[in-house]
């Protein structure tokens, strides 16, 4: 699909005269790029050049890549790789992202890796496809490559600039018909190895600040969100689902709808069950109305917090993953002068998309296009093939954006549910869950349950360490049917839950740092019932690190405090990227003003306002990020108030100072929200916090003021960003509170209560 | 069914429809007015916001039928992509957010702030928003993008 680009430099004079582009759904649904094989579904080759770029006679350069923008202006970024690359100037970039038809499968969108992995592919198919520019006007202008130069996609002679001709003239609107290499797939792909890229230092274009090319049409309902996609003779659809876990359909009642106007019809296969009708409002009312009977739930969930961890900790594990053992851990641990143990939780945590998932599927004569906001249209793809029974050739997914996700969300359920009830009414049918749904079926970030021990010697070194995290496997994601799959007779790959090999990882466990004894294992508990529920989880935001540094970083502070050390220079010890992780945590101190003291604050005194200052490293991936974070603390009511955060970020070669900023901001911000006030709430009947009221997130009062400093590492190329500043932050404001109370919480959320009730204990010894 | 008589972006609008229809669905289905956005559908987080007569709507928890004979202005009657508003284009020059989708809601809340009050503090500013959520954390760019259309607009008084 082409999309058009749309010229609007009064609107952005001020900034940068940007030409802005962006994708208009509903204009060419079916067109497509010369990238396109062939076919309802082409699959387009990775070894042909035209598969990922083509130069149109306009002037406009378009990139095909299975990547898509999340909402974190990655798009943007990639798009200043592609026209440096290819030296054009940024506004000749125009991205078709996510279109399974169109685009080669780099792997979903998620882990901070589409710059880290798709950036480097695109940039030598961007150079593969230079060089074979250069060919053709040599050829054409008869001098030697060496001696073309090019500017903004018009080569000349270096001697001779008026002999020059444009890419466009040379190839416009015309395949490139060359073979490239590539090899590997998805993520590991490797593109074009042989052709040499531009020097990093000469880089014009990547580096800077270009304003984003999706923002202006969101800020004026321009932008097309997946949310917005609208097809002729489109209709509305609602699934409606059992209380908190999957179960049978008993029976359905068809009568208690009649008064409602509109309904085409209810939908109902298997044990799945939705409305379509031809308002959206009718589809609400009705889904709310239709009296449907389920059977009861094979299992029920834990009743409650204690019971949830009890389950963690007794349980036997699945999958041991015993990531470091290193030296002799329990020999170490004996000669130690100190030892030290603390236990930590995570709770389960909800994404909280704001925008709840959506759908559009038009399924006719065994073919499905669906236009959704999945990470992964690939992966959809092959959802709703399975769903549908029909061959994947058969299915077209195309990525419209949906809003900030951080994980992979419901945009493959409601894809599945989309499709299901297309099929059944013959024509098109969106579908858009309600938030009680989105709360209560988004898989969730897993509950984490930590036990830290070191040994400490006679120097107050730490010279022991051992590290556990119990957790869940992800029970929703890759590999594992989805709602409506499952509800339609696939079952869960049993023993599926557990295992689909997706796990919460092992970062943040202490390996930013070398320790001489290291025990590292991070044990994978089955989940409790085979069947989906409320509960399921998968991959959010940096999944697994946030909770484990919290861990870790905390227990680091305890060390620090009981062996009478300054945070920072306690940390400064013994980092595993010694050089790296130093000049990041440096420059965290200084920006935040860090005075070298032991804490709690010797400041405070008997007021009630106590303030206190907290730092925490993390190392994820090569990015490196060290956060400093200044609280105040209502002794009488234990509220915490986070004021202040800064943060220093090495995350090799920066694409987009401003953007990365913006990242970084995010990142902080979420990962306050996420500290302070977010826990997912269920009883054995389900998650009982199905809103914005009971689900507290951030809001404008308690945002801090938040300070950054980029360190730049061309020579690294890019490690990606979209997480990697979330991790510490947990860690640093729980040391800031320690720090300002002398009280330890070890429990996420820091509520007030919690707070208080450490205030209480006064339980600094561990 | 109802017939509804409403003024939307200026323009009179008259539609036959579930008269209980929440305000939100009348705009975005049946005038493809995309700005609005559900979010919740009760009032919590302010995706859906529009103004009315000067004051903010959530235009998911209100019937159409009360917005009888009523103005409306949704964010496409703040200026578009040719004729930006002076909001909009404080917020391109803040890149105030990251997936935008709140904010439509931190757009119309934001022109009714600065309707009553033309130079509020930061202090003012946060709390009016205070019921906007935004899950990206784009909260510090939101309250500059503020604070520059504020001074942008005294300055020139642009509406």
């Amino acid at each position: 699909m082409r999309s058009t680009a749309i010229s609007r430099r009064d609107f952005v004079k001020n900034t940068t005269g940007l030409v802005i582009g962006f994708s208009l759904f509903g204009s060419r649904l079916h067109s497509a790029g010369l990238g396109e094989q062939s076919g309802f579904n082409g699959s387009p080759l990775p070894t042909v050049l035209d598969s990922w770029l083509v130069v149109g006679s306009d002037g406009i350069i378009t990139v095909f890549t299975s990547k898509v923008d999340l909402g974190t202006g990655v798009l943007t970024a990639l798009s200043q790789v592609m026209a440096e690359e290819l030296e054009v100037s940024f506004e000749r970039i125009h991205m078709i992202t996510g279109d399974t038809a169109q685009t080669i499968d780099q792997s979903q969108t998620s882990g901070s890796r589409t710059l880290h992995k798709a950036g480097p592919q695109l940039r030598q198919a961007a150079a593969a496809g230079r060089h074979e520019l250069l060919k053709l006007a040599s050829v054409r202008l008869d001098v030697p490559v060496e001696k073309l130069t090019v500017n903004d996609g018009i080569v000349s002679v270096v001697d001779n600039p008026s002999t020059s001709i444009s890419y466009w003239k040379l190839l416009g609107g015309k395949r490139f018909d060359v073979t490239i290499t590539a090899t590997g797939t998805a993520a590991e792909m490797r593109v074009a190895p042989e052709i040499t890229p531009k020097d990093p230092k000469d880089y014009k274009i990547v580096g800077t600040s270009i304003p984003r090319i999706d923002l202006p049409a969101k800020f004026t309902g321009e932008f097309m969100y997946s949310q917005d996609v609208r097809i002729p003779g489109m209709l509305h659809g609602r699934a409606i689902r059992p209380e908190h876990s999957i179960a049978r359909l008993v029976s359905v009642d068809e009568g208690s709808i009649k008064d409602i106007p509109g309904i085409v019809k209810v939908v109902k296969e298997d044990h799945f069950v939705g409305i379509v009708a031809t308002t959206e409002w009718s589809a609400i009312r009705a889904s709310q109305a239709l009296n449907v009977v389920w059977s009861e739930p094979e299992a029920k969930l834990p009743a409650s917090r204690d019971d949830l961890y009890s389950y963690l900790k007794e349980t036997k594990p699945f999958k041991e993953q015993s990531v470091a053992n290193r030296g002799d851990f329990d020999s170490a641990l004996a000669r130690s002068s100190r030892v030290f143990e603390a236990t930590y939780h995570w709770p389960f945590h909800m994404h909280g998309m704001i925008g709840p998932s959506c759908a559009v599927a038009d399924v006719r004569d065994g073919k499905a296009t669906v236009w959704a906001g999945s990470q992964g249209t690939h992966r959809t793809r092959k959802a709703v093939a399975d769903l549908l029974r029909v061959p994947e050739n058969n299915v077209r997914i195309v990525y419209a954006e949906g809003s900030g996700c951080y994980g992979r969300l419901c945009a493959d359920d409601v894809a599945e549910d989309a499709a299901l009830m297309s099929r059944a009414v013959g024509k098109p049918v969106r579908v858009q869950w309600m938030r009680h749904e989105e709360h209560a079926w988004e898989p969730k970030g897993t509950a984490q349950l930590m036990t830290v021990r070191a040994g400490v010697d006679q120097q107050g070194n730490i010279a022991a360490w051992d590290f556990t995290d119990r957790y869940f496997p992800y029970t929703a994601g890759p590999g594992i049917p989805l709602l409506a799959s499952t509800q339609t007779g696939l079952k869960p790959n049993s023993p599926g839950f557990p295992g689909n090999g997706y796990e919460y990882g092992t970062t943040g466990s202490g390996d930013v740092y070398a320790f001489e004894n290291q025990r590292i294992n991070c044990p994978v508990i089955p989940w409790i019932q085979n069947a989906m529920s409320h509960l399921r989880t998968c991959n959010l935001r940096a999944p697994g690190a946030v909770g484990r540094t919290f861990a870790s970083e905390s227990f680091i502070d305890e060390v620090a405090f009981h062996t009478g050390v300054d945070p920072v220079q306690f940390r400064l010890r013994s980092p595993r990227n010694e050089q790296r992780t130093s000049e990041v945590l440096l420059a965290a101190a200084k920006q935040a003003g860090w005075v070298e003291r032991t804490s709690p604050s010797p400041a405070n005194g008997n007021s009630n306002k106590c303030i206190g200052r907290g730092v925490a490293i993390s190392d994820r991936d090569g990015a490196i990020v060290a956060a400093v974070v200044e609280v105040e603390v209502e002794k009488s009511t234990g509220k915490v108030k986070v004021t202040r955060v800064t943060v220093a970020h090495d995350c090799g070669l920066i694409a987009n100072p401003d953007g990365l900023k913006n990242q970084i901001e995010g990142n902080v911000v979420q990962g306050v929200s996420r500290t302070l006030f977010e826990e997912v709430q269920f009883d054995e009947n389900g998650v009982t916090n199905k809103d914005w009221n009971s689900y507290q997130t951030i809001r404008f009062e308690d945002i801090p003021e938040i300070e950054i400093v980029l360190i730049d590492r061309p020579e690294l190329g890019f490690l990606g960003a979209g997480e990697a500043s979330i991790i510490p932050v947990p860690s640093a404001i729980a040391n800031a509170v320690f720090d300002a109370t002398g009280a330890r919480v070890r429990d996420i959320p820091l509520t007030s209560e919690r707070v208080l009730s450490a205030l209480q204990r006064r339980e600094s010894r561990i | 069914m109802s017939r509804i008589s409403l003024t939307v972006n200026g323009k009179a609008r008259t539609i036959d429809v579930d008269p209980s229809t929440p305000l939100l669905y009348v705009l975005r289905n049946e005038f493809q007015l995309n700005g609005p956005k559900f979010g919740c559908g009760m009032s919590q987080c302010g995706a859906c916001t529009i103004l009315s007569e000067g004051r903010t709507v959530r235009s998911c928890s209100v019937s159409v039928s009360s917005m009888q004979n009523r103005k409306v202005t949704t964010l496409e009657g703040l200026g578009g992509s040719a004729h930006p508003g002076f909001l909009q284009s404080a917020f391109v020059k803040e890149q105030a957010a990251q997936c935008g989708y709140c904010t439509n809601g931190m757009i119309m809340t934001t022109q009714a702030l600065l309707d009553r009050n033309a130079n509020p503090s930061e202090a003012e500013i946060k709390q009016a928003l205070n019921a906007n959520l935004c899950r990206c954390g784009t909260h510090v760019r939101i309250v500059r993008a503020v604070k520059r259309a504020a001074q942008e607009r005294n300055q020139t008084g642009r509406i």
